[in-house]
């Protein structure tokens, strides 16, 4: 058998990489210019847009991962990101002066323990979650959205019986306070801080994903875990660590967006997680590029239609999901075979 | 069928116990203005009629087919809506009432046909988390067109004369309690609950039904051998979410109100999901354990829990009396109702009737 | 010559479906076996069943004289054996190069090796960075054959590997067997195709109805046409 013989009726395989989805944000911003009043309304927008997007970015790829390596959909999710909002606050009330103080090594000083308090309470809560409440039930998904869902209101209830149940102020603080001015258009601080820390953790899930072994078995297992537990690979052990990060994340988003907001309360997490579900939904379970265009395309859709239509806000979302949906059945990348 | 069989469907309680509790509660719901005179207890055992009625036509979908919906609830809106806004634009008229109830039921079952078609041929989870999103929309959707839906204040109406609290057929010194229209609006709320009741149990023990279930255990099976999963989905999604628009008319009626917190609200989908659950899936007979469970729970619970916390706070300890304040009763439900998954995947009804779990 | 693999009394139930009702079955060392039978007389889930994807209830597997029927997939492949599935389960979204990264996990890919596999699949050089979902199914096919061949192995369970392919592939796929086999490896080998069976075959063993209803050598089995007829329902000669 020669080599050539071989290579009777091989293909040459044709590289596919699929383009369209990445400029779908692009083509929604350029879409909706015609409709705004003015040029700076628009940057704004766009900009609040992009800021609103990168967080639930970060809030949902958690999730998404997690649903694409192990199978197992967290109703519960919004529970870390309620608790990463309200951890970080436990380190930013007692250090409010520093927060208000005009020096930006003082915020920093101020806001990275927060953020990291929260990261590691959220990831540690994700780890014993996953043990206690999520191993028993792999695999029977009817049970793990009533279970996750269970998690969700007694979590809630939680924070509601150590925090109360109004409102917790989070002031921004100084450094990130006020806008830069581009001509007419005013971009607030703390959305562009938002946007590059978005993209920074984009980066890092990509970085991990395509470059580190880790990576390589977690986009294996997406794919197909029982072929990389017969290559060796004792894949049940990655799963506590990706739900620990993905809980990790949704914590840094709760913070994130607790900041954003400049309040702190037990719903948020609820309130958040439709339009997680949407963004990953969107996306295609599984994928943490498609998240990541999801959660632009629901951010920008909401920030354009919450100007020209308040009320219809929410639809549009799920209006977009559902020409997504009609255009690609399983989401923007279908990673899994599910 | 034996003749007690029939109105059942042939589906009897199968447990001493349970049907001890079963005779109980019907009797009490049927007899409640006479045995506990007063507008809170009344109140309570209509709410219990309800949910009972709510949550049976839940596990239709959950317990039968395996769908997790978390739209039930819009259907229930779109029945109390539907009665509020007829009355509240027509008057207080007896085809008002059915004007609303002709509007609102195809309406519903309308809109789950469109749900189930577009979303019931994915996964479970998919399914589950459009349902969340469409009815998170539903909800915001009605408190935005305040000049139809009264907004966040809702619709208050008046009801036809004969229903009306100050209607007395019988006054009180001939039977000891007066019989007003409020009574015989709660006898019309009770016996149309346990029509609704009996109706959905007959559609879960009719060919339909069994095929629902054996879609339930093995989709691909059910599929294989020839059932049209989708279809059948489908339809169980109309039937559910038209019984649940009845069950909205009902309470809107007996409330004379009708606004987001009362019937839109996700806490009232979280309520039915606790009820179905703790109750037992899949049983039917769950729905009327669980809804009375429920009902009385929140209402004479928080007041034992009241208790509890200010007892612990006097004492000094630590945390508990924020655990045990009567607010937090939905806690202590999440942490039954977690255990009940894990332990008591039947219910209530399955551990009375001594099945394997 | 000893058993390397051995099942006794191995039965395997999946939900309420009674599979195989008490498999006994011996693979020599060195030698490669081939598990023969119709379709549904349980082929596939022996293999499964060795590798621990599904839980035999009953009965004990032992490899080199250790039970493994207790241990968890991963740990079953880590005591040495290499699995080439039906579905062949490439990673489509990782490259060639990346799906035998996985597969080399002990360490670092020995280039010698590599250049060995090179040599059978002219395709995965020439594919090494591309996605494995692009190849055509001779290819994937090629892919599973080095996934499994590039570490040494103490038992290699491959599951219909020519099943849908192209004679030239099919060719191919035999050639390395055989150099596999030439260095000693223990295999053991679920085929449709008798013919393929025939030529790298040394023993057989013959399945219906989740039981193996004959063992004994390739030899004595070709030789033996009403024994093909009646274990398989066809004789060398019709059946391709």
């Amino acid at each position: 058998m020669s080599a050539t013989d071989t290579d009777v009726g091989a293909a040459l395989p044709k590289v596919r990489v699929d383009y369209l989805p990445l400029l779908l944000p692009l083509l929604l911003a350029v879409a909706a210019f015609p409709f705004i009043p003015s040029t700076s309304t628009w940057v704004t927008l766009t900009i609040a847009g992009l800021a609103m997007g990168m967080m639930i970015f970060v809030m949902a790829s958690g999730l998404t991962l997690i649903f694409g390596l192990m199978d197992v959909l967290n109703f519960g999710h919004g529970a870390f990101i309620a608790i990463g909002a309200y951890m970080a606050t436990l380190v930013l009330l007692p250090l409010a002066a520093w927060m208000q103080a005009d020096s930006v090594w003082l915020n920093l000083a101020a806001v990275m323990p927060a953020v990291l308090f929260a990261i590691v309470v959220t990831g540690a809560l994700g780890l014993a979650f996953e043990r206690i409440v999520i191993m028993p039930v792999y695999g029977q998904h009817l049970k793990q959205i009533l279970i996750t869902m269970g998690g969700m209101i007694v979590a809630e209830q939680i924070l509601y019986a150590f925090f109360g149940p109004q409102q917790i102020p989070l002031a921004l603080p100084t450094s990130l306070r006020g806008s830069f001015q581009f001509g007419e258009a005013a971009v607030e601080k703390y959305r562009v801080i938002a946007v590059l820390v978005g993209l920074a953790v984009f980066a890092a899930m990509l970085l991990i994903l395509n470059r580190t072994k880790i990576g390589l078995l977690i986009r294996a297992g997406v794919e197909n875990t029982e072929m990389v537990e017969a290559l060796g690979y004792r894949i049940t052990r990655l799963f506590v660590g990706v739900f620990m990060a993905g809980s990790a994340l949704a914590g840094l988003g709760g913070v994130m967006w607790g900041l954003y907001r400049e309040q702190v309360n037990a719903a948020m997490g609820g309130e958040l997680m439709v339009l997680v579900f949407i963004v990953v939904i969107i996306g295609g379970l599984g994928s943490v590029t498609g998240c990541f265009i999801g959660a632009l395309l629901v951010a920008l859709a909401t920030n354009y239609a919450g100007f020209l239509v308040p009320k219809a806000a929410l639809i549009t979302d799920i209006l977009l999901m559902v020409l997504i949906l009609l255009w690609r059945p399983r989401g923007l990348y279908p990673v899994t075979s599910r | 069928m034996t003749l007690p069989m029939m109105p059942l469907s042939g589906d009897p309680p199968r447990s001493r116990v349970l049907s001890a509790a079963l005779i109980l509660i019907v009797l009490a719901l049927a007899l409640a203005p006479f045995l506990f005179p007063g507008a809170k207890p009344l109140n309570v055992a209509a709410k219990v009629c309800i949910f009972i009625a709510l949550a049976a036509s839940y596990d239709l979908l959950l317990g039968y087919t395996g769908v997790v919906s978390f739209a039930h609830t819009m259907f229930y809106g779109i029945g109390s809506y539907g009665i509020a806004i007829a009355l509240y634009s027509l008057g207080a008229r007896w085809d008002a009432i059915g004007l609303g109830l002709a509007i609102a039921l195809p309406l519903a079952a309308a809109l789950a046909l469109v749900i189930g078609l577009f979303s019931l041929r994915v996964q479970t989870i998919f399914f589950a988390m459009i349902t969340l999103a469409v009815a998170s929309a539903f909800a915001v959707l009605a408190s935005q067109l305040s000049w139809l839906t009264g907004g966040e204040d809702g619709r208050s109406f008046r009801v036809p004369e004969l229903l009306q609290p100050g209607t007395v057929f019988i006054p009180r010194d001939v039977l000891g309690v007066a019989v007003t229209g409020r009574t015989l609006t709660y006898y019309i709320v009770f016996a149309c609950c346990v029509l609704l009741f009996l109706l959905l149990l007959r559609v879960v023990n009719s060919p339909f039904g069994r095929v629902l279930q054996a879609i339930r255990e093995n989709p691909f099976r059910a599929e294989a051998l020839g059932y049209r999963t989708v279809v059948h989905r489908t339809l169980a999604n109309c039937i559910a979410a038209a019984a649940a628009a009845a069950v909205g008319a009902l309470n809107a009626l007996w409330l004379r109100y009708t606004g987001p917190d009362t019937s839109l609200s996700f806490n009232i989908m979280l309520d039915i999901l606790l009820i179905v659950v703790i109750g037992g899936m899949g049983t039917m007979y769950g729905a009327i354990i669980g809804g009375t469970l429920y009902v009385l729970a929140q209402n004479y619970l928080q007041a034992l829990m009241g208790t509890v916390s200010t007892a612990t706070g006097d004492a000094g300890i630590p945390i508990l009396p924020q655990l045990f304040h009567p607010d937090r009763w939905l806690l202590w439900l999440g942490v039954l109702f977690i255990l009940s998954v894990y332990f008591f995947p039947t219910g209530v009804v399955g551990k009375l009737r001594g099945g394997p779990s | 010559m000893s058993a390397l693999l051995s099942l006794s009394g191995v039965e395997t139930h999946i939900g309420r479906y009674h599979i195989l009702h008490g498999v006994e079955l011996g693979v020599p060392e060195g030698k490669t076996t081939m598990l023969l039978g119709r379709n549904g007389a349980g082929k596939t889930t022996t293999l499964r069943t060795i590798m621990g994807l599904w839980r035999a209830s009953r009965g004990e597997i032992r490899l080199a004289g250790e039970r493994i029927d207790a241990l968890g997939t991963p740990d079953i492949a880590r005591a040495g054996i290499g699995y080439v599935p039906e579905t062949m389960a490439v990673f489509s979204d990782l490259t060639v190069k990346e799906n035998l990264i996985l597969a080399a996990r002990a360490g670092e890919m020995d280039q010698s090796r590599l250049d060995w596999i090179f040599g059978f699949f002219p395709p995965l050089k020439k594919f090494w960075l591309s996605r494995a979902g692009t190849l055509s199914g001779g290819q994937k096919q090629m892919l599973s054959f080095a996934r499994a061949f590039i570490e040494e192995r103490k038992l290699l369970l491959i599951d219909e590997p020519t099943k849908g392919l192209a004679p030239a592939i099919i060719g191919a796929l035999i050639d390395c067997l055989k150099e596999v086999k030439r260095r000693g490896a223990t295999i053991l080998l679920v085929e449709q195709n008798f013919r393929v069976a025939q030529e790298i075959g040394d023993s057989v063993s013959i399945m219906d109805n989740g039981r193996v209803v004959h063992s004994g050598t390739m030899a004595e089995l070709a030789r033996d046409e009403t024994l093909q007829h009646r274990l398989l329902g066809l004789s060398l000669d019709t059946h391709q």
